[in-house]
């Protein structure tokens, strides 16, 4: 792989050598702006320095250190008396969130909590995808693509909210609050995250194959399991990434509906807040990015992550 | 394929009663705006349009959105800029490291938004307190448009891997130098795309509430931190609930919008 762009056919390099121009304009050295623009014809390697210098100062530099001076300030402990902090290197923070128990609990909650509303939104996407992609009209499609579309528009804490008014005791529904209230509203704000990249993916997936699964003696189940799900599995993953982040570092639907409960969310921001423990908020959110970072590697393999 | 009429029934069944969930609560709010009843009493005893009067004439709420408008706008100008250049570095030109930078560039939205907000606080406190300067508005916009910058790239990158380069090549065969291609060709091909992206980087920065927890400084407060803040004041509740409404009519704006722009492709990428 060489530095020309990509789609570019074998043909000869982009030299500036001076091309018999045509009509009264020369290539001859105009302004510097033209001087410039040859210049950029010419090397590709810095036209990419240049394209990527202001991303990368911003997310490479300023982004990925303020995550590392983060993760370095979790090694660090808070004076107990002052409350101010100690820069000495201690292991401290991790010890005491592995050991003690609330906070063992809170973190198997939390990945309880994002696994299960990542399983019931795939199983409520995936019909909801299927019957878009492969039963609905065309014309039909765009509407419905809108119709999925349009919540994401709404505010997340406005539908949090209606979920907060749906459950109230005195509400439409009036189950109440607590972490079953948590996961259906998480589940709820994070269902078109999930439809869509599993509509995206059923669309890709040409007809031809599923006729001539069918073709072949296949029924509807069978060609599910051995040639729509295989095929779409990147595009599910691809969603489950948003559901399952999501939830896992959610702090504001607990405190809507949750009632009592807490997520690791809520830990770190107690910690930051009330607590004013930056280094042991730092130590705890280190579990869900270990936990996502986990996740983004395990899965890296399947392609998902062209799917985002 | 092989379906049988059960298995469609049942399909359609599943669409029709999901998108049924999907819009029930947002009604169920937008009727509250007009329940007489403060507290929301199911079945509403009557209408008024008394709350809505309220959230009109409630300086907070206004000063509130204007404060989201701005943070929004300047999120996404940073996010169009730094969005487009990163899809032009990885969609023309191949190099070492490519996979990390677009990993880079998903990472904000992948990882929680509260590590991405105590991060953001604790370097920004640290960056700027030497200068004797506070979290503000600017705080809020660099945060924002650090999670913003992935719907443009999603948006462009898309958009160029579909046109690619062979307009541009012949331009530049027909004697256009580097900036003319780009003002004259490569802009156009990607106008909509810049617009479909835009559109959603700044409903998303426009939405956000947890990194801005971290990032506004203590006289900045967005529409959504203002929401939160009065949501468990139950005097305040009738208002919270118009403004919400209020937000669901209005997100129909940017939809119709993005549909007319993109032609029936934007999507969240």
């Amino acid at each position: 792989m060489n530095t020309t762009a990509n789609t570019t056919p074998p043909g000869p390099p982009p030299s500036a050598a001076p091309s018999a121009p045509r009509g009264g304009t020369t290539p001859a050295p105009g302004g510097p702006r033209r001087r410039l623009a040859a210049i950029l014809h010419r090397r590709a390697r810095l036209r990419l320095s240049l394209l990527l210098s202001a991303p990368m100062l911003w997310l490479g530099v300023a982004y990925l250190g303020a995550l590392a001076a983060l993760f370095v300030s979790a090694l660090w402990r808070t004076d107990t008396f002052t409350g101010d902090l100690v820069r000495e290197l201690t292991w401290a923070n991790f010890r005491e969130l592995l050991t003690t128990e609330v906070y063992r609990t809170i973190a198997l909650r939390s990945v309880g909590v994002a696994a299960a509303v990542t399983l019931i939104d795939l199983v409520i996407a995936f019909p909801m995808a299927f019957a878009m992609a492969k039963l609905a009209p065309p014309r039909a499609q765009r509407w419905l693509v809108i119709a999925v579309l349009t919540p994401l528009w709404a505010s997340y804490l406005v539908k949090a909210y209606a979920w907060r008014v749906l459950l109230s005791a005195d509400g439409l529904l009036g189950w109440g609050y607590g972490l079953t209230a948590t996961i259906i509203t998480l589940s709820y704000l994070w269902l078109p995250y999930m439809i869509l990249p599993i509509y995206a993916g059923l669309e890709r997936l040409p007809n031809s194959l599923l006729e001539a699964a069918g073709d072949l003696g296949a029924r509807g189940r069978r060609t599910f399991r051995t040639v729509v799900w295989p095929l779409t599995f990147p595009a599910v993953v691809a969603g489950s990434i948003f559901t399952f982040s999501l939830s896992l570092g959610d702090y504001i639907t607990v405190k809507i509906v949750g009632g009592r409960s807490q997520l690791i969310g809520n830990v770190v921001y107690d910690n930051i807040g009330a607590a004013n423990n930056l280094p042991f908020a730092a130590a705890v959110a280190t579990v869900p990015v270990l936990i996502m970072l986990a996740y983004l590697a395990a899965v890296r393999r399947t392609g998902a992550l062209e799917n985002l | 394929m092989n379906l049988s009429r059960t298995a469609r029934a049942m399909l359609w069944a599943a669409l029709a009663g999901g998108l049924a969930v999907v819009y029930v609560p947002l009604l169920i709010v937008l009727l509250n705006s007009f329940n007489a009843d403060r507290t929301f009493g199911w079945p509403p005893p009557g209408f008024t349009l008394r709350w809505w009067e309220a959230a009109w004439n409630s300086t907070g709420v206004r000063e509130a959105l204007w404060t989201s408008i701005q943070a929004a706008l300047g999120a996404t100008a940073i996010a169009l800029v730094l969005g487009t250049m990163v899809a032009f570095a990885l969609q023309r030109h191949s190099f070492f490291g490519r996979d990390a930078v677009s990993l880079l560039i998903i990472l904000p939205i992948a990882l929680p938004g509260i590590v991405t907000g105590i991060a953001l606080n604790n370097a920004f406190r640290a960056v700027l307190e030497p200068f004797g300067l506070g979290l503000g508005m600017f705080t809020v916009i660099v945060g924002h448009a650090t999670f913003c910058v992935v719907t443009v790239y999603n948006n462009v990158l898309a958009r160029l891997r579909r046109t690619g380069s062979s307009l541009e090549e012949a331009s530049a065969d027909l004697g256009a130098d580097v900036f003319t291609t780009f003002r004259l060709v490569t802009f156009p091909m990607i106008r909509s795309a810049l617009l479909a992206g835009g559109l959603l980087a700044f409903a998303l920065s426009f939405d956000e509430i947890i990194v801005t927890t971290f990032t506004a400084g203590a006289g900045v407060k967005t529409l959504p931190l203002w929401i939160f803040e009065n949501l468990f004041r139950p005097n305040q509740a009738p208002v919270v609930n118009v403004v919400a409404a209020a937000l669901i009519v209005l997100s129909v704006v940017p939809i119709y919008l993005a549909q007319r722009l993109s032609g029936g492709e934007a999507g969240p990428r």
